[in-house]
C-alpha cells in the first residue's frame, strides 16, 4: 500500500522527537563537552582537545589497555553466546509441539526468563552456582569437580555464558517458532510429496523462512550482550580480577567510581560510536531484506 | 513427522528443566530459614517457613521498594504509550521529510548502552531537580521504551486496513475524535501488547534507576544490592525478594503468550 506524503505528520511525531531528543541529545551533548576536558575537581575543566581519545585508542597506556581489554572481552563473550544460543533457540523452535494445550504451556515457560529482572537473574544464578547453598555449585563440586566462580577464572565466564544462555535462549527460539509457524503447510505436502529428507525441508523451506527473524534474533542479541551490565555485575562483580569486565562495567567504574569525568566520556562516544555503526549494517539488511521478501514468495 | 527434529519431546523437556531448575531454587530458598539454607543441602525447606516474606511485606524500607519501582514504572509506561501512538500512526501512514532517519534514530536509541547514560543522566537530572524522584526514572526509561513503543505499535497500525481512516473522515470525524473514538478501540491489543512491554523493560533495568536514585524513590532492585551486602547475607531474604520481583511478569505472562516474540523483535514478526 502506498503511502502518501503529509508533511503534518512531523506534528505527530513532534513529542516522540522532542522526549527522545531531551533524554538522549542533551545527554550526548554533555558527554561530548566532558570529552574534551580535564578536571581536578572543584568544577574547574581544562581544555584537552582530542586527548582524551588519542590516550583511548592508544594500547600502550592504562586507560587504552584497560578499554582495549574489555572490548575484547566483550566481543568475545558476544561471539560465543551467538554461537550458543541461535543453534540452541533454532532446535528449541523445531522441538516445539505443533498443537494443543503444550504450546501454551511451553510459550509460557519458555518466556518466564525473559521478564525476570535482570538483577535478579543475577541473583538467582549466584546463588544457583554457590558450591556451599546452590544446587549447581554443590552438584558439580560433589561430583569431583573443583567448581567455584569467585575465585576461578575459567568458572566465571562458563557462569556468565551459561546465565545468559539460560536467560535468552528463550528470546530466539520464540522469534524462531513464530517464523516457523508462517509457513504454510502446503510446504510441507508439497515436499511429503517430493520424498524430501528431513535436512532438505529443514535447509529449503525451514531455514529460508526463519531468515528475518534470525536476523532480528542475532541483532537483539549481539546489541544486548555488547551491553551486558547488571547481570555479570551482580554474579562476579567484573572478577576475579578483571575476568570478566565488560565495556559497560568498565565504563561505569571510570565514570561513577573513579569519577574521570573526560575518559569515560570519550569512551562512552567510542563505545557509542561502535553499536551505531552495527545497528545501521543490521538495519540496512533488515529494510533490504523486507523488500526482496515479496519477490521470493511468488512460488509456493 | 516432517515437522519437526527426532527425540523433540527429550530435548524440549531437557530445556524446559534447564529453565526452570534455578527457578525453583530460588523459590526453594525463599522458603527456608537461614539456619537451614548454611547448615544442610536440602532439595526442598524441609522446615517451610513464610518469615522472609513477613519481614518484606513488614519493614518499610523493603516494601517502599516495591512501590517505589511501581511508580516510575507505571509513569513511563503511560508517557511513552502516550507519545508513541500518533508517532506510530504517522510512520504508518505518511512518508514525510526525515521519516526512514527518524525510524532508524529511534532505534539506534533502544540499542544506546545505559552505561553512558548513566553519569549525564545523573547530572542532568540534578540540574532540573529530579534526581531522586520516580519522575527522573521514567524520563530517563523513556530512552529505550518509546522507541520500543512506536516500533512495536507501528506494526498493529499497519494491520487496520486504510480504508478505515477514510471512511470515518468522509464521516465528518475530526482527527482527534476519529484518533480517540475509532482507531485506539481498533489496536486495543497492539497498545496492551505495547504497554506490557514499556512496563517489563522498565521494570528488569537496574542501572539508571539505581544511578537516579538515593534515598526517597530507591527502587526494589538497588534495595536489593544494597541492604543485603550491609546485613551481611541474608540468603532466605534475598530470594524472597527475588521471587516477588518475578510475580509480576509471571502474572500477565498468560495473557500475551502470543505477542511475545513480537514484543521482544521491535514488532517485526
Amino acid at each position: 500500500m502506498e503511502k502518501t506524503i503529509n508533511q503534518k505528520a512531523w506534528f505527530l511525531v513532534l513529542p516522540v522527537f522532542l522526549l527522545v531528543a531531551f533524554s538522549a541529545v542533551l545527554p550526548l551533548m554533555t558527554v561530548v563537552n566532558y570529552s574534551m576536558q580535564d578536571t581536578f575537581g572543584n568544577n574547574q575543566f581544562f581544555w584537552n582537545g582530542v586527548g582524551w581519545f588519542k590516550e583511548l585508542l592508544d594500547p600502550s597506556t592504562d586507560l587504552g589497555s584497560r578499554f582495549f581489554a574489555s572490548l575484547w572481552r566483550n566481543l568475545f563473550f558476544s561471539a560465543a553466546i551467538l554461537a550458543i544460543e541461535v543453534p540452541l533457540g533454532i532446535v528449541i523452535a523445531l522441538s516445539m509441539p505443533r498443537q494443543g494445550w503444550q504450546v501454551a504451556a511451553c510459550l509460557v515457560i519458555l518466556a518466564l526468563p525473559l521478564l525476570i529482572p535482570w538483577n535478579v537473574v543475577g541473583t538467582i544464578w549466584q546463588i544457583f552456582g554457590r558450591p556451599d547453598i546452590g544446587l549447581l555449585g554443590y552438584a558439580l563440586n560433589s561430583l569431583g569437580i573443583n567448581y567455584n566462580y569467585v575465585s576461578n577464572d575459567f568458572d566465571a565466564w562458563a557462569t556468565v555464558i551459561v546465565m545468559d544462555v539460560w536467560h535468552w535462549t528463550s528470546l530466539v527460539a520464540l522469534l524462531c517458532y513464530a517464523g516457523l509457524k508462517s509457513i504454510p503447510e502446503a510446504y510441507y505436502q508439497a515436499a511429503q510429496i517430493d520424498g524430501a529428507s528431513r535436512w532438505a525441508v529443514f535447509a529449503a523451506i525451514q531455514l529460508p523462512k526463519m531468515n528475518r527473524v534470525l536476523l532480528i534474533a542475532v541483532l537483539l542479541r549481539f546489541m544486548d550482550s555488547f551491553m551486558i551490565y547488571t547481570e555479570p555485575f551482580v554474579v562476579t562483580g567484573g572478577g576475579p580480577g578483571n575476568s570478566t569486565t565488560f565495556i559497560s562495567i568498565e565504563l561505569v567504574k571510570i565514570a561513577l567510581g573513579q569519577f574521570d569525568l573526560g575518559k569515560a566520556a570519550a569512551m562512552s562516544l567510542v563505545y557509542n560510536l561502535i553499536i551505531l555503526i552495527v545497528c545501521w549494517v543490521f538495519y540496512t539488511v533488515m529494510t533490504n531484506a523486507g523488500v526482496e521478501r515479496p519477490m521470493k514468495e511468488k512460488k509456493p | 513427522m516432517i515437522h519437526s527434529i527426532p527425540g523433540r519431546r527429550f530435548i524440549l523437556s531437557l530445556f524446559l528443566i534447564f529453565l526452570l531448575l534455578p527457578i525453583y531454587w530460588l523459590v526453594n530458598m525463599s522458603f527456608k530459614t537461614n539456619y537451614e539454607i548454611i547448615s544442610t543441602m536440602t532439595l526442598w525447606p524441609h522446615q517451610p517457613t513464610l518469615d522472609n516474606y513477613m519481614r518484606i511485606f513488614t519493614d518499610e524500607s523493603w516494601y517502599s521498594g516495591y512501590i517505589n519501582s511501581l511508580k516510575y514504572v507505571v509513569l513511563n509506561t503511560v508517557i511513552s504509550i502516550a507519545v508513541a501512538l500518533p508517532a506510530a500512526y504517522a510512520f504508518s501512514r505518511y512518508r514525510f521529510l526525515g521519516d526512514k532517519h527518524l525510524f532508524f534514530w529511534l532505534l539506534s536509541n533502544r540499542m544506546a548502552p545505559a552505561a553512558v547514560y548513566a553519569l549525564p543522566f545523573f547530572n542532568l537530572y540534578s540540574a532540573i531537580g529530579l534526581f531522586d524522584t520516580p519522575w527522573a526514572v521514567a524520563l530517563a526509561h523513556c530512552i529505550f521504551n518509546v522507541p520500543l513503543a512506536v516500533w512495536i505499535l507501528e506494526g498493529f497500525v499497519s494491520s487496520v486496513p486504510r480504508e478505515i481512516d477514510e471512511t470515518a473522515f468522509l464521516d465528518g470525524y475530526s482527527f482527534p475524535r476519529f484518533f480517540v473514538k475509532i482507531f485506539m478501540p481498533l489496536i486495543a491489543s497492539g497498545i496492551g501488547v505495547a504497554a506490557f512491554f514499556c512496563f517489563m523493560f522498565s521494570w528488569v533495568e537496574l542501572l539508571l534507576a539505581r544511578t537516579l536514585t538515593s534515598v526517597a524513590a530507591k527502587p526494589i532492585s538497588a534495595t536489593m544490592t544494597r541492604t543485603v551486602s550491609a546485613a551481611g547475607m541474608d540468603w532466605g531474604l534475598l530470594a524472597a525478594a527475588g521471587v516477588l520481583t518475578i510475580i509480576p511478569g509471571a502474572l500477565v505472562i498468560w495473557f500475551v503468550r502470543n505477542y511475545i516474540a513480537r514484543g521482544f523483535a521491535l514488532g517485526r514478526v
